[in-house]
């Protein structure tokens, strides 16, 4: 039981932390676009996931974001 | 709603939805929680309190003949954990006051895209990778020279007082007002003098910036086939990964990043392999100018490359390998506490005449350590991005001077890395070629030479390590990266690999530094390219529009004329370059620090809280004084080797005199590149320090304005009554938890947007 409990509780905290890597990496910017749409312009039919990303590249080439020293 | 979180004025406007679940902890329970002091929170902060006490203890006092780099990381981590708890938490609830009641603008002007709130944990790592990259790897590095405790001491120290309250501050201040950038609130707040004086210098620091850290680079990879060979590779790499990106799976950022990295070991290892064999030497065997040539050339065409095909995947990598590389270093560290054999304190603090960059502790040790202390650098991240993202107000605290406090921790690791290496090979590896002659026998002559206590320097260990990091030579490879890639590789190859894998370890980190610096040299010429054009605008305004492809050309080429200049001037001057163009790189970050802390001085004064003041004006007054005496003694001092209009006028006396050799210039032509190299770095630190006074005295007289008014205009947004609700720091306390249990059973439907759920 405790064995199982510990597994369960390792899972999580290796999902979590794929989660956060996951994250930081910028990985779920399309699912978050996604949750603002279904949320606000319904209407209006949503970016494919190929077309989202090739818009935020272009909007970065419009508007470069700095990297530090 | 009768709770006052510090913004009277806004009580009737921050009204919440009655269907929702409040969007922020009642104050009164807050305060409870926070006050609350358990017999078990005290003994966990005592705890603290003691092992940090115990280990400056260790650092600073006890005198033995070597000291264990586990105390610099207690030290660090102890105090980091006592300001974030308390000095943070002051500046908070004085200053700041945020409200999270109030909507941020990831929330009011949320477009799923820029705006987006985003998970406080995913963007403190968002804001980490934008903020750390090889700054706080080399300015320890140089100033080890000093001693360890120098260093250390304003490593620590500096951030807590500084370089986490400009960042906090700054990001604060960015969100209230919709995400605005530095340069628009200087204007706003400072009139128009002070924000152009406030352009015009971040653009000349962005150029200076850019320059060393090129400089970096190519020292690092000169006469290095192995280097050269593994740092061009990743050009067909991040090549690969955007068109993977674009056409093949798009939005497989982890994927693609994998694929990447197990890309990027196989060019380590590769060139490896290609430095034994006759073909690869000659190959990739390039002197210093060449490599310069090619980051200048390499800097245009990324800057004007769409985003996708290399600026993209490639930070993409660098993000990887920073968090990668960065949590092993730390583990490694803690695993094999190297001994560190460095005094305390050398005497170069206070002669000034160290070999690595001259100058005396004050103001020298503050200007040569500035990324990792205080770095105004951080102030352009630090307003724009961020706070589009920020999803409550009282998350800034958590993200802002937590996120430099972790950029604080790797500056720490930086130094300990550099102090745990031999100190011969330290000096051997940072004297300048013009003082080491760039051989074996004139390095071991001149670090003997210096009259180091317990330092004897033999050809053998010299050979012996250059040998075993697989390079010809490690004689005068300055710049800091090779030292550092020298002291991560001893410590990696005593976990992982023994010294077989020392070469391995030591192209990895230079890989790892490489890797940041294209990348910031990449993104600072298309930011600055962006700054230029609007600035042009002003007088043709064609410009303004940043798709037209020729004007973008046009001002890409300047950006890169600009720091290309000075790169191929700091690789060909006589007296060693990066010791002498360093200073000058710490001043204008620092100058940019001040800048930033005289536009949040101001702002704090126009709120109204004089008698918190002190916070931004503290660091503000020490970044002033450091820095302007710091400009004042490069442009005023009469010693050649510290004031470079002395150094000027002393080679041009020599070349009056019809000297044919002066110093350590053998030739005429060498004795004018001095001559011209000096009138520019002098130019160039007088243009600083006056435009970073124009900027300090306008913000000081908007500042006694507003003192007198009994505050200023309010420049803040209107504020917006938020609609969602998260807890504020890593952890949520018992009282965010339950309110975060009242949302969650929310119906889906009237759950507010929020992202990495």
């Amino acid at each position: 039981m405790s064995i199982n409990l510990a597994l369960g509780k390792a899972r999580e905290a290796a999902r979590g932390a794929a989660w956060l890597f996951k994250g930081v990496m910028g990985e779920n910017a399309y699912q978050a676009y996604l949750d603002h749409q279904t949320r606000t312009h319904v209407a209006e039919a949503p970016m494919t996931e190929r077309e989202f990303w090739r818009d935020k590249t272009d909007r970065q080439d419009a508007n470069p974001e700095g990297r530090c020293c | 709603m009768s709770h006052s979180n510090g913004s009277h004025q806004h009580e009737g406007v921050l009204v919440s939805d009655p269907d929702l679940p409040p969007t922020a902890v009642d104050p009164q329970v807050a305060e409870e929680e926070e006050r609350r002091w358990t017999p078990t929170k005290i003994a966990i902060w005592a705890g603290i309190a003691m092992l940090g006490g115990f280990s400056w203890t260790m650092l600073a006092l006890v005198r033995g003949e070597t000291v264990n780099a586990i105390w610099f990381v207690f030290a660090a981590v102890c105090t980091y954990l006592i300001a974030y708890r308390f000095y943070s938490k002051l500046i908070e609830r004085k200053l700041l006051k945020p409200d999270d009641r109030r909507a941020t603008p990831a929330e009011y002007k949320a477009d799923g895209k820029d705006y987006a709130a985003t998970d406080r944990r995913v963007l403190y790592g968002h804001h980490f990778a934008a903020i750390a990259g090889a700054g706080p790897l080399v300015g320890p590095v140089l100033a080890a020279q000093m001693g360890y405790l120098p260093g250390t001491l304003w490593i620590i120290i500096g951030v807590v007082l500084a370089g986490a309250v400009q960042d906090y501050l700054v990001m604060f201040f960015s969100m209230r007002r919709g995400g605005r950038s530095l340069g628009q609130m200087a204007r706003e707040e400072l009139g128009v003098v002070g924000g152009t004086a406030a352009l015009i210098a971040t653009l000349a620091i962005m150029i200076i910036i850019v320059a060393i850290l090129a400089l970096v680079v190519v020292n690092a990879l000169g006469e290095s086939p192995w280097g050269v060979f593994s740092v061009s590779m990743t050009i067909p790499i991040a090549l690969f990964m955007g068109v993977y990106l674009r056409y093949l799976r798009p939005g497989k950022v982890t994927e693609v990043s994998v694929i990447g990295f197990a890309l990027l070991l196989l060019a380590i290892v590769g060139g490896g392999w290609i430095s034994e064999t006759a073909w690869g030497v000659e190959l990739f065997t390039l002197d210093r100018i060449t490599i310069a040539w090619g980051i200048i050339i390499y800097g245009f065409i990324a800057a004007v490359l769409p985003v996708w095909l290399l600026l993209a995947p490639r930070d993409y990598l660098s993000t990887f390998m920073k968090i990668g590389t960065i949590v092993m270093l730390a583990v490694a560290i803690v695993i094999t506490r190297p001994e560190i054999s460095t005094p305390a304190v050398t005497e170069y603090a206070s002669t000034g005449a160290g070999p690595v960059v001259p100058g005396s502790l004050f103001p020298f040790l503050f200007v040569t350590i500035a990324c990792g202390a205080l770095s105004g650098f951080h102030a352009l991240i630090a307003s724009g991005t961020t706070p589009k993202m920020i999803e409550k107000e009282r998350q800034t605290r958590f993200i802002g001077y937590g996120g430099m406090l972790m950029e604080s921790f790797v500056a720490i690791m930086a130094l300990v890395a550099a102090l745990s290496i031999d100190r011969g090979i330290y000096f051997a590896m940072n004297s300048s070629a013009a003082a080491t002659g760039g051989t074996v026998e004139g390095a071991v002559a001149f670090v003997n030479g210096l009259g180091l206590a317990g330092v004897n320097l033999t050809a053998e260990t010299l050979n012996q390590l250059a040998t075993n990091v697989g390079e010809e030579s490690v004689v005068s490879r300055t710049g800091g990266a090779p030292t550092l890639a020298v002291g991560i590789a001893q410590i990696m190859q005593s976990l992982v690999g023994g010294p077989g894998m020392m070469a391995f370890w030591y192209h990895f980190a230079i890989m790892f530094e490489a890797l940041f610096i294209l990348t910031a040299v990449d993104a600072g010429t298309r930011v600055a390219r962006f700054m230029l054009q609007d600035s042009i605008g002003n007088f043709v305004p064609r410009f303004r529009d940043t798709s037209w492809r020729t004007g973008a050309w046009i001002c890409t080429a300047v950006m890169v004329a600009g720091w290309g200049a000075i790169l191929i001037m700091g690789v060909t001057d006589p007296l060693g370059g990066i010791n002498t163009l360093f200073p000058l790189f710490g001043i204008a970050n620092q100058l940019l620090a001040a800048i930033a802390l005289a536009v949040c001085m101001a702002i704090c004064a126009k709120k109204g809280v004089v008698k918190y003041l002190w916070i931004p004006a503290l660091p503000l007054a020490f970044a002033s004084v450091v820095t302007i005496s710091a400009s004042f003694l490069k442009i005023f001092s009469p010693v050649p080797n510290i004031g470079y209009w002395a150094q000027h006028n002393a080679f041009k006396g020599a070349l009056a005199a019809g000297e044919e050799s002066f110093g350590t210039a053998r030739t005429v032509a060498a004795m004018e590149a001095v001559v011209r190299n000096t009138f520019i770095q002098g130019t160039l630190s007088i243009i600083f320090v006056v435009l970073s006074i124009i900027v300090i005295t306008t913000a000081i007289i908007a500042t006694i304005k507003a003192v007198r008014q009994d505050g200023g205009t309010n420049t803040e947004e209107t504020p917006v009554a938020a609609r969602l609700y998260a807890p504020a720091g890593f952890f949520a306390t018992p009282a965010e938890k339950e309110l975060e249990a009242q949302w969650a059973a929310l119906e889906p439907d009237k759950r507010p947007v929020r992202t990495g759920h």
